[in-house]
């Protein structure tokens, strides 16, 4: 069969979102790849520079919709940063609580999707059963079960209900051995070790110089955590490990947000029990700074920075926002070429897409 | 009284009515042609067939909310619920709805091959009915190798997929046409093979004979375990659902080679699927668990029961197994079961002269 | 290769001296803070100068890669991160309003590919040698460079 060029996308049940995926096919076998996005570009940035600080917040939930909790917190740490405000240290707590909570209900709809790409629709239900619970506490402490708007510059908008500490460990105690549950029926599975092991290879090397972050290049066997390397908020003084992988393949990445999910049960469970009592929220002055100030995360997806430049108004001049996921797609093709069209939702699945971020 | 004479029955009494009527108003003749032997008996083939396609029918339908709920029950949710009791009536709604949809004929098909390939595809799953008997007394044709006429009818299929493939003029199609030709051509050999086994044991092609042969000796589960474990994994391949439907997979193909039929084709290609499902599960019924042989209830009500439990373990391993790729399909189909089914052949040859079964 | 393990390497104040010692004129750089240092960068030294930091101060990876319309001027802002030193440096680079044009870091670092895409299609800024400065985010016959300053939002 002659070479040819398929458009996966951008009306397709599989792809995660609105874009296009055109891969050059010879047979089965695909030889070129290139990704084809802004089919939801809002001009995020330029909006921003029209809007007083605080209100920017609700925007930045709408950046990745599935972990709209880490954009927020990311928005505020930057213009914390860029004022000179420092947080109290219960604020702290319960934002990497919510953070984290944040980050299993986002893998939790990682692993639904991958399952579903797979053709395992059970797995799909079960993890959104699972994320029904951490969205329910999520929505005890904030109000809302996606776009929270709850990190606010200075601290959070509100502190914790009074059973929440109670409810939290209930609800972790329940979910780890249902984790324990979906680690059987994936690893237990030869196909699914069939489909994912050796599949969509991404060296380390490739992964560092193409800009690749997160659990994708963790599970390359790069040993490198934002949380660790760049520690913000409180993560340096909770006891948690990294989570990496040696393989480069599918299963790795897999292997490396399961062990992630286990890990922020942990992290949660810490610091529940640290947390302080004391204020949630500082002032802040309406008038930013004229100076530059920028924060790095780790996002469920990869790294996060933004970047700000105040001029001594209310606006901000220029917000930039770094979103993981838009310089994975553009690695993409590496760990596509040389495989088979079956392969694109397996190895799509394992790089864990969000449009909403990759666009903005 | 078999279903030839019960059928001969009813269709004598209906045309001894209409001759009354003609007598009295006035049509000898007409009559006359009408009562002979010849008129009654091709009347009779086409009462029976009416009766096999409505119990088809009604099976296919029963078969598709069995596998509704089941896979609900399995996702932890209901299933339909709401239209007929316990959502029973709930395809009936469906199908009434696919007949209203739209015909979307792609304009740079093949007018041809587009129209036709639904056709065989669901002529040939429907042709099935007909070899396949509901117990000893109830069946429509007791051919003599009334296996190879299933197994035959089977492989008309890929025809179909291929012409549906290559007359959307779509590449998804295209794709996925060649897609599934390859995988039911790949494993329509090991499903042969493993029934050979079965005739070796039974030693005649003929349905009706391989049921009493189980139930002189033992069904043929135990002496040929492995043929029915090759046969149930070349079945859920033939019928292509998962583990093994890549060529529809909806993460990569949209639809595969349904993409662009729409409305009552598309519906139809469905039910085909359902028939070739029911077709398998009866196939596997008669020829490893003993048919329609049961005590106290009536053979037919004893073929449905173990039909639909045969389906349960095909809705069963739909549930809680992925997608595998195609070319590890076709590894598994030529590398993996077809060595194991000249292992059960020759099993079954050293059974048959030790004189066990 | 595979399993890399970064190991800590130099602190920010020892980076800063070796950019120092290396790039006498063109380069201003300072630490402002845990991790971060911080520079202005003259555009003829650019490309030299990352070039040094990927090859003997072991910065392996391109954070982001962002584009400024200060009026008078434009800036290109990049930040670029070393997980062996654990420290960010950003560089600011002044680029002239009518004839924005600066090297392409993408032969060193793949990750500044699409940055610089992007940069080049909301704010007209040119970079030489990338490899396919072509139409990310907006429509293919969109005319208008949106997010400079003279491009104002309907409403506000």
């Amino acid at each position: 069969m002659a070479e040819m060029w398929i458009n996966m996308g951008p009306q397709h049940p599989m792809t995660h979102g609105l874009w296009n995926l055109r891969v050059k096919v010879d047979g089965e076998t695909i030889l070129d790849a290139e990704p084809v996005i802004g089919y939801l570009h809002r001009g995020w940035e330029k909006m921003t520079e029209n809007r007083v600080y605080p209100q920017i917040i609700p925007m930045s939930d709408r950046l990745c919709y599935g972990s709209s909790m880490t954009w927020s917190h990311l928005y505020c740490m930057t213009i914390e940063n860029l004022m000179g405000v420092e947080v109290p240290e219960r604020a702290e707590y319960i934002r990497v609580i919510v953070l984290e909570l944040q980050r299993i209900a986002s893998h939790l709809m990682w692993l639904a999707a991958f399952g579903t790409d797979l053709g395992l629709l059970t797995v799909f239900v079960y993890c959104m059963r699972e994320r029904e619970l951490f969205l329910d506490l999520l929505q005890s402490v904030t109000g809302a079960r996606m776009t929270y708007n709850y990190p606010r510059i200075g601290g959070v908008r509100n502190d914790l209900p009074p059973d929440f500490g109670r409810d939290c460990l209930r609800t972790l105690d329940h979910f780890e051995k249902k984790l324990d549950e979906y680690e059987e029926i994936f690893d237990g599975s030869a196909i699914f070790l069939m489909r994912t092991q050796d599949i969509g290879i991404l060296k380390a090397a490739d992964g560092m110089n193409l800009g690749v972050t997160g659990a994708t290049l963790r599970g390359s066997g790069v040993k490198i955590d934002l949380r660790k390397h760049d520690p913000y908020s409180v993560y340096h003084e909770l006891d948690w490990d990294l989570c990496t992988h040696p393989d480069c393949d599918c299963y790795a990445r897999y292997r490396v947000r399961m062990d992630e999910m286990r890990m922020s049960c942990q992290i949660v469970r810490d610091a529940l029990k640290k947390i302080p009592a004391g204020p949630i929220r500082v002032k802040v002055p309406r008038n930013a700074p004229k100076r530059t100030a920028f924060a790095r995360v780790e996002d469920p997806r990869g790294e996060g920075l933004m970047y700000v430049i105040g001029d001594g108004t209310d606006k901000p001049y220029r917000l930039k926002v770094r979103s993981p996921i838009f310089v994975t797609v553009s690695a993409v093709p590496i760990m596509l070429i040389g495989y088979k069209i079956a392969d694109v939702p397996a190895i799509m699945g394992s790089v864990d897409m969000c449009l909403g971020e990759t666009d903005r | 009284m078999d279903l030839y004479q019960f059928t001969e029955g009813i269709v004598s009494w209906l045309v001894g009515i209409v001759n009354w009527i003609l007598n009295w108003v006035g049509f000898h003749g007409l009559a006359g042609w009408l009562g002979s032997p010849d008129i009654i008996k091709f009347l009779t083939l086409l009462g029976e067939s009416i009766v096999l396609l409505a119990i088809g029918f009604i099976v296919a339908i029963t078969m598709i909310w069995q596998e509704r709920k089941t896979l609900g029950r399995l996702m932890d949710r209901r299933g339909a619920m709401v239209v007929g009791p316990a959502g029973y009536f709930q395809n009936i709604a469906d199908g009434l709805k696919t007949l209203l949809k739209e015909y979307i004929i792609p304009e740079k098909a093949d007018k041809t091959a587009y129209n036709w390939a639904p056709v065989i595809m669901i002529g040939s799953s429907i042709l099935l009915l007909v070899a396949i008997p509901l117990s000893g007394r109830f069946y429509m044709s007791d051919l003599n190798a009334g296996l190879l006429f299933i197994f035959a009818v089977f492989s008309i299929t890929p025809f179909a997929i291929l012409m549906g493939g290559w007359a959307s003029n779509n590449k998804y199609s295209l794709i996925g046409g060649m897609r599934s030709a390859a995988q039911l051509i790949s494993y329509e050999i090991p499903l042969l093979l493993s029934m050979v086994g079965v005739v070796l044991l039974s030693g005649s092609l003929n349905i009706g004979d391989i049921v009493n042969a189980q139930a002189e000796s033992t069904w043929f589960i135990i002496p040929q375990l492995i043929g029915f474990i090759i046969f149930m994994v070349a079945i859920v391949a033939e019928v292509e659902r998962i583990p093994f439907d890549l060529p529809e997979a909806e993460a990569e193909l949209v639809e595969g080679w349904w993409t662009e039929y729409g409305g009552m084709r598309f519906g139809l290609l469905m039910l085909a699927e359902y028939f070739r499902g029911y077709a398998g599960a009866a196939v596997a019924v008669l020829l490893f668990l003993g048919g329609w042989s049961g005590p106290f209830l009536p053979p037919e009500i004893w073929f449905l029961i173990k039909v639909f439990i045969v389906f349960f373990i095909l809705i069963w391993l739909r549930g809680s197994l992925m997608r595998v790729r195609v070319d590890q399909i076709l590894n598994i189909g030529w590398k993996r079961l077809l060595p194991l089914a000249m292992v059960n052949l020759v099993i079954a040859v050293v059974f048959k002269t030790l004189g066990w079964f | 290769m595979q399993g890399e393990m970064p190991t800590v390497g130099l602190s920010e104040e020892a980076v800063v001296e070796a950019i120092k010692k290396s790039f006498t004129d063109g380069v201003t750089v300072g630490v402002v803070g845990p991790r971060r240092i911080s520079a202005r960068v003259a555009r003829s030294v650019v490309y030299k100068l990352c070039e040094h930091l990927k090859s003997a101060l072991s910065f392996e990876h391109v954070s982001c890669l962002s584009g400024v319309d200060k009026v008078d001027h434009m800036e290109v802002v990049y930040h670029i991160s070393s997980y062996a030193n654990e420290c960010v440096i950003e560089i600011t680079v002044d680029v002239p309003s009518d004839d924005p044009e600066v090297d392409s870091i993408t032969p060193l670092w793949g990750g500044a590919n699409w940055h610089e895409r992007e940069t080049h299609e909301l704010f007209g800024i040119r970079f030489k040698n990338h490899p396919k400065l072509e139409r990310l985010l907006l429509p293919f016959d969109y005319e208008y460079f949106p997010f400079r300053k003279e491009f104002k939002l309907r409403g506000r």
